[in-house]
């Protein structure tokens, strides 16, 4: 029985014990019901297996919905409880361990996988490769960042959630001051799925600078590609900080160390410095892929090419060495110098002119142009001036004497979430409905996008701008309730009607993609969105080849060469494709992580150190493993071709 | 004969016998603390260029600038991350 008592949630509720009910009956069901339907043969074999680009894409972007759901009610939990002043919703203890569950996974179990979505299903496409360079690896990227989440979510039923904030700042997230196991799965569910992510940082970069198409040279990428690129440049350099501050707090935690603890010559203030090394530089991995998908909607959607190409790369690349520059603004407060924090507030302010660069690229492409403002130009409009707004906070909160003012208030979570969601979920949301018949070959309603929409936008600015005025008011972030007294009841309920009706556009989409799979019309064509780029000369839904035949590209928008310059983009006969072969192995991998995650939590250390083997094993078995792929032989590509009615065969 | 011989690779082996020999030194010798990091910190990144150029073929292949430029951008992050931190922590603190 003692073995079992740490299993236990060390600060329980009815709600907590009413989740664990769920989670067992959606297992139950989730078993009963591939078992009914005879599904898990074709669970494994198609999916779990898959080392297929768009496959994994898809399933990244399911687990980013699910994560947005949970991050999502968290949420509202918390808006609920600030609703009114002195609430008893929530005690002290649920909030953080709510306020800190919510951070995470929006952002390392929703933002991440979302992009790696969009880069996944997209970036092989539009540069005409078959795959990605490391197929294998990918879906081993996909399958830790899978179980990561899956550890993560797993704590608030078994042992307790973290509860030291999405930053985990030390002394606090140190044993002394958090006892709970909760902090151990913060430090290793994030370390597995970022282990994921620094791998799919270099299977991208390699992708995109050895297999593009003939005649794509680097200057010839579409956009979303090299955003792609440069946020696995950033990903590739600054990953490795957090997996090794992570390692360092594991042990203060499982080992006694003392890197971050305030005696014995530690010093918590390095975690915090670490922290931001990776995590400024992280904001930036989120918005620059969020950049290019506004990119290649805009332009597609303005029926003009994008208007100062060379800048939006030049300005990329500045962004992303820039990013490495200015982590000091986050802690500002920590008792530097005013040396430092000038050097760093000037830094942090050089970073708005790249984006405003951006900005006004964006602008000047639909300047003139004929605009159609369907489901994802809506995203991408409304982010522009949103943004801006985010971007014009972010410039107050640089001037470090300023910030001393706003620091840690709600005037900060409302600049963040004012950069995140009109950048990076809106863009997340136009992606899915631009890309949606790239992956399904259909469309999702427009009519009901277009609701969900206007939900969003306008929950959003009902939710987060009065949290501007309340924070310059002085109400900080992270304290569970305030008195009447403060004032800042009337504006907290405002908040509260704003989170609903984002709550309510969220349901809103899935509502519209269940309807669509009802009832949307399969025979789409190949180019539904009337666009540019290469990625759309494939059919919908992508074969499992991408393309038949290589194309040849002679610019950045391949497509539009061809409908407007009569460009030839396949030539030459259909060969036999080779294409990399299913395996199991990461599936497996990704379950040892789990296990091994799991007993590293509970310092069960016998069954850690089997799994740490186990892991070893698969690695050393792929050494020795021979796999030459296999071949798709030209009469069955002839075959699926024909089954698109023959466009470009 | 000539072309047979590996001469860079051997002269490259023996140079990095002797850096691991000066390395070695500073535990042999009493130096001052600040003498045998700087011993240390040189003969290390020393070693590591060796390394990098003479045995894992860094610059032989097409690609030898990708790796150069990245080489270069990870040396500039880390530099200025680690400088940045000491500012932090100790020189402004
Ligand atoms: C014009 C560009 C931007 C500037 C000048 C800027 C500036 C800042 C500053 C100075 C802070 C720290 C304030 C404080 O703690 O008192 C901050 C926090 C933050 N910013 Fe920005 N920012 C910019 C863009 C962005 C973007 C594009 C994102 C995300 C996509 C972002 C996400 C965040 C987050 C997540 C935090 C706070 C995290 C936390 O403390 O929990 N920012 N920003
Ligand atoms: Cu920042």
């Amino acid at each position: 029985m003692e073995f079992f008592e740490r299993f236990a949630v060390p600060h329980p509720s009815p709600a907590i014990y009413a989740s664990m009910v769920a989670i067992v009956v959606v297992s139950l069901a989730i078993v009963v019901g591939l078992t009914y339907f005879k599904k898990w043969g074709y669970l494994w074999r198609e999916w779990l297996t898959t080392v297929d680009h768009k496959k994994i894409g898809i399933m990244y972007l399911i687990s980013a919905i699910l994560m947005l759901f949970r991050g999502g009610a968290d949420a509202i939990m918390m808006r609920a409880q600030l609703s009114m002043p002195e609430n008893q919703l929530l005690d002290a203890q649920h909030y953080n361990e709510i306020f800190t569950t919510h951070g995470v996974v929006m952002i390392i179990f929703m933002a991440m996988p979302f992009i790696f979505a969009f880069m996944n299903i997209v970036v092989p496409l539009q540069i005409g490769a078959r795959d990605v360079a490391f197929p294998r690896l990918n879906a081993i990227s996909f399958w830790l960042f899978f179980f990561g989440a899956m550890l993560f979510n797993i704590s608030f039923v078994v042992g307790g959630s973290p509860d030291a904030g999405w930053t985990s700042y030390f002394p606090l997230a140190g044993t002394e001051f958090s006892e709970s196991v909760g902090t151990n799965y913060y430090m290793i569910a994030i370390q597995i799925s970022g282990i994921g992510s620094l791998m799919t940082g270099i299977n991208m970069i390699t992708t995109i600078l050895k297999m593009r198409a003939p005649g794509m040279s680097l200057m010839k990428m579409p956009m979303f590609t090299w955003a792609t690129f440069m946020a696995c440049v950033i990903i590739i350099f600054a990953f490795p900080v957090l997996t090794i501050a992570l390692l360092m707090g594991t042990t203060d935690r499982l080992f006694a160390t003392n890197f971050f603890t305030s005696t014995n010559g530690g010093m918590d203030m390095l975690w915090a410095n670490f922290f931001w090394v990776w995590g400024h530089p992280e904001v930036y991995i989120l918005i620059l892929p969020a950049f290019g998908l506004y990119s290649e909607i805009i332009s597609t959607f303005s029926g003009r090419n994008l208007y100062g190409y060379k800048s939006m790369v030049g300005s990329m690349v500045i962004i992303s060495l820039l990013s490495f520059l200015v982590w000091t603004h986050h802690f500002f407060t920590m008792g530097q110098g005013a040396l430092t924090n000038s050097i760093f507030s000037i830094s942090t302010m050089a970073i708005a002119v790249p984006t405003g660069v951006k900005i006004f690229n964006w602008l000047l492409t639909m300047w003139k142009g004929k605009i159609r403002f369907t489901v994802p130009m809506l995203y991408s409009v409304g982010f522009i001036p949103l943004f801006t707004i985010g971007g014009v906070t972010g410039v107050m909160l640089a001037m470090s004497a300023a910030d001393y003012q706003y620091h840690n208030t709600m005037f900060l979570v409302a600049h963040f979430h004012n950069t995140i969601i009109p950048g990076v979920v809106f863009a997340m949301l136009a992606g899915l409905h631009y890309y949606w018949p790239k992956m399904f070959g259909f469309m999702l309603n427009e009519r009901i996008g277009k609701w969900a929409f206007w939900f969003l936008s306008i929950g959003f600015v009902l939710a987060f701008f009065p949290m501007y005025i309340t924070g310059l008011d002085g109400q900080a972030r992270r304290m569970y309730t305030y008195s009447e007294a403060t004032g800042f009841g009337p504006l907290n309920f405002v908040a509260f009607i704003g989170a609903g009706l984002m709550t309510i556009a969220f349901c809103i989409i899935v509502y519209n993609i269940l309807y669509s799979i009802k009832n949307s019309p399969r025979n789409v064509g190949d180019d539904p969105w009337n666009a540019r780029t290469l990625e759309w000369a494939t059919h919908n839904p992508v074969p499992e080849y991408n393309f038949a035949r290589t194309p040849h590209v002679a610019s950045s928008e391949a497509l539009w060469d061809v409908k407007k310059n009569g460009h030839e983009l396949f030539k030459g006969d259909i060969e036999k494709i080779h294409m990399p072969n299913n395996s199991g192995v990461p599936f497996i991998m990704g379950v040892i992580f789990f296990i091994a995650g799991f007993s590293f939590v509970f310092a069960l250390w016998v069954p850690a150190v089997i799994a740490l083997i186990g892991i070893f094993a698969c690695m050393v078995l792929r050494s020795f493993e021979k796999d030459d792929g296999r071949y798709i032989s030209v009469e069955e590509i002839k075959a699926t071709e024909s089954t698109y009615g023959g466009a470009n065969s | 004969m000539k072309e047979l011989f590996p001469a860079k690779q051997v002269g490259g082996y023996i140079f990095s016998l002797v850096l691991t020999i000066i390395a070695l030194l500073v535990y042999f010798l009493d130096f001052t603390f600040p003498i045998a990091m700087s011993i240390l910190l040189v003969t290390a990144f020393v070693q590591a260029t060796v390394q990098l150029v003479l045995f894992m073929h860094a610059g032989e292949t097409e690609d030898g600038k990708a790796i150069y430029t990245n080489v270069l951008y990870g040396i500039i992050i880390a530099v200025v991350t680690i400088i940045g931190s000491l500012l932090i922590l100790i020189w402004d603190m």
